[in-house]
C-alpha cells in the first residue's frame, strides 16, 4: 500500500521568500540591489570599479558586495574606488542565495546606501536561478565571448533586465559581430536594452550607474518574457510579486500554495485548527 | 552545480511536508522541471541520491517530468513551443511582449509514500 500526496511546492520558494524580504528591507531604507551575472573573466570587476568610482565622484552613496569561490582580489580592486566593499567567499558554492546575501548585509551595509551592487559568482548557469532581492538584474558578456553566448546561456540572458557588453574597444580585433549578438539577445529576451562599454576607453562609462539610479527612482524596468509568466500559479519563482503569501510560515503546510482543494471543505478531516487561510485559494480554474 | 542546492531544498521540503507526526517512508518524489529552469535532470538525480542518504527519503526515487517551454503573444494571441535555445520573439507578429505559459517550472508535484499516518491536506491518488 502506498499513496501519492499532491504537494505542489516550488522548490525555490524559500529562496524567493528570502529575496522578497530582502527587497522589501532594502526598499524600506531607500536602497535597491543590482545583481551582476557573467562568466569568469568577462570584465565584471573592471566595469564595476569604474561605476563605483563615478558614483563616489557624483556623491551617490553606493556599496558593493563581491562573491567569489576564493581570494579577496576583487574586493581589493573594487575598494580602490573608495566606496564600501565587502568580499564574500562562497567556499566553492557556485552561486549566492538570498538568505546568504541577507546575512552578509546585516550590520555591514551602510545606512545611507542607495545602490548595492552585487557581483555574483562568475558563472552564467547557477546564479540565474536565484533571486537575490535585486531590482535590476544585469547579464554581462565580453566581446571575446562570442556572439552566441546568450543562446548558450538562455536563462542568464533571458532573465536579465539589462544586458551589458564589455571590452567593446577590442570588438573589431576579435571580429565581434554586434548585429548577431543583438539578434541572439533579442531572441531570448525580446526588448531588453543592450549597453556597450569599455572600461579601457571609457565608452559607456556611467551608463550602468544611470540605469540603476533610474530604477531606484521608480523608473520602468524591462520585464523579460521569461519572467513574464502567465498567471497559472503564483508561486513558481522569480516573479517577485506574490507578497501576500510570502511570510509568517515555517512549515510547508500553510496557505495553499497550489494545494488542490477540489473537495468541499466540510469533508475535510484532521483539521482541528481554524483555517484562516483556507479560503483564499484561487479557484481551480484560475490555476490550471 | 547548483543542483546540489536544489536537491537539498527538495529533500527539506518533503521532510517538512510530513509534519510533526511523521509519515510513511518516501518511495518517490515527483518533480516538474521546465526546459528553461536551468536545471539538468541527470545532475539533479545524482545529487538527490546523495542528499537523501540518512534521511526519511533514503532510497527514494526522483521522478522528473520535463516541461517544454511554451509562450503566448499578448497582442496577437499566437502560441508556440519556444524550443531550446528558446525563441521568445513572436513568430507571427514579431512582437516582444509574449508571456511564458510553461517552461520555468521547478516544482515538487507529488510524493509517494509507503502508507503511514495521514496528514492534511492530503490529496490522494493512489
Amino acid at each position: 500500500m502506498c499513496r501519492v500526496v499532491d504537494l505542489q511546492q516550488a522548490v525555490l520558494a524559500k529562496n524567493d521568500r528570502s529575496a522578497q524580504d530582502l527587497r522589501a528591507g532594502l526598499a524600506a531604507r531607500g536602497a535597491i540591489a543590482v545583481n551582476l551575472l557573467s562568466s569568469p573573466g568577462s570584465g565584471k570587476t573592471a566595469l564595476l570599479e569604474s561605476e563605483l568610482t563615478i558614483a563616489r565622484e557624483r556623491g551617490v552613496p553606493v556599496a558593493a558586495l563581491t562573491a567569489d569561490l576564493a581570494t579577496e582580489n576583487d574586493a581589493t580592486r573594487l575598494a580602490r574606488s573608495g566606496v564600501p566593499v565587502k568580499q564574500v567567499l562562497t567556499d566553492g558554492l557556485c552561486h549566492l542565495e538570498a538568505s546568504m546575501l541577507g546575512r552578509y548585509l546585516d550590520g555591514w551595509l551602510p545606512e545611507a546606501t542607495e545602490l548595492l551592487f552585487v557581483e555574483n559568482v562568475g558563472n552564467l548557469v547557477c546564479p540565474a536561478s536565484y533571486d537575490l532581492g535585486e531590482s535590476l538584474r544585469v547579464a554581462l558578456a565580453a566581446v571575446t565571448e562570442g556572439e552566441d553566448k546568450p543562446l548558450k546561456y538562455p536563462t542568464a540572458f533571458g532573465l536579465a533586465n539589462l544586458v551589458v557588453v564589455t571590452k567593446a574597444d577590442i570588438a573589431a580585433a576579435v571580429e565581434f559581430d554586434e548585429a548577431a549578438f543583438r539578434a541572439n539577445v533579442q531572441r531570448v529576451n525580446p526588448g531588453v536594452e543592450i549597453l556597450l562599454t569599455s572600461a579601457r576607453t571609457g565608452r559607456g562609462r556611467g551608463d550602468l550607474l544611470d540605469r540603476a539610479l533610474a530604477v531606484r527612482a521608480g523608473g520602468p524596468v524591462h520585464l523579460p518574457v521569461m519572467a513574464r509568466q502567465a498567471a497559472t500559479d503564483g508561486h513558481t519563482h522569480g516573479t517577485g510579486d506574490d507578497h501576500s503569501h510570502g511570510h509568517g510560515h515555517g512549515h510547508g503546510h500553510s496557505h495553499g500554495h497550489g494545494y488542490s482543494h477540489e473537495h468541499p471543505h466540510d469533508q475535510e478531516h484532521d483539521h482541528d485548527h481554524p483555517h484562516p487561510h483556507g479560503h483564499a485559494h484561487l479557484p481551480a480554474g484560475e490555476r490550471s | 552545480m547548483h543542483e546540489m542546492s536544489i536537491a537539498m531544498a527538495v529533500v527539506e521540503q518533503v521532510e517538512e511536508s510530513a509534519g510533526p507526526a511523521g509519515a510513511g517512508a518516501v518511495e518517490a518524489v515527483h518533480l516538474e522541471v521546465g526546459e528553461l529552469a536551468g536545471v539538468v535532470p541527470e545532475a539533479l538525480a545524482f545529487c538527490f541520491e546523495l542528499v537523501c542518504a540518512g534521511t526519511a527519503l533514503e532510497g527514494a526515487e526522483l521522478v522528473t517530468e520535463t516541461v517544454p517551454g511554451r509562450a503566448r503573444c499578448g497582442p496577437c494571441a499566437a502560441e508556440w513551443a519556444v524550443g531550446m535555445p528558446p525563441d521568445l520573439l513572436c513568430p507571427q507578429c514579431g512582437g516582444v511582449r509574449a508571456e511564458l505559459l510553461a517552461g520555468r517550472e521547478l516544482r515538487i508535484t507529488a510524493v509517494r509514500r509507503a502508507d503511514g499516518p495521514a496528514y492534511a491536506p492530503a490529496n490522494q491518488e493512489g
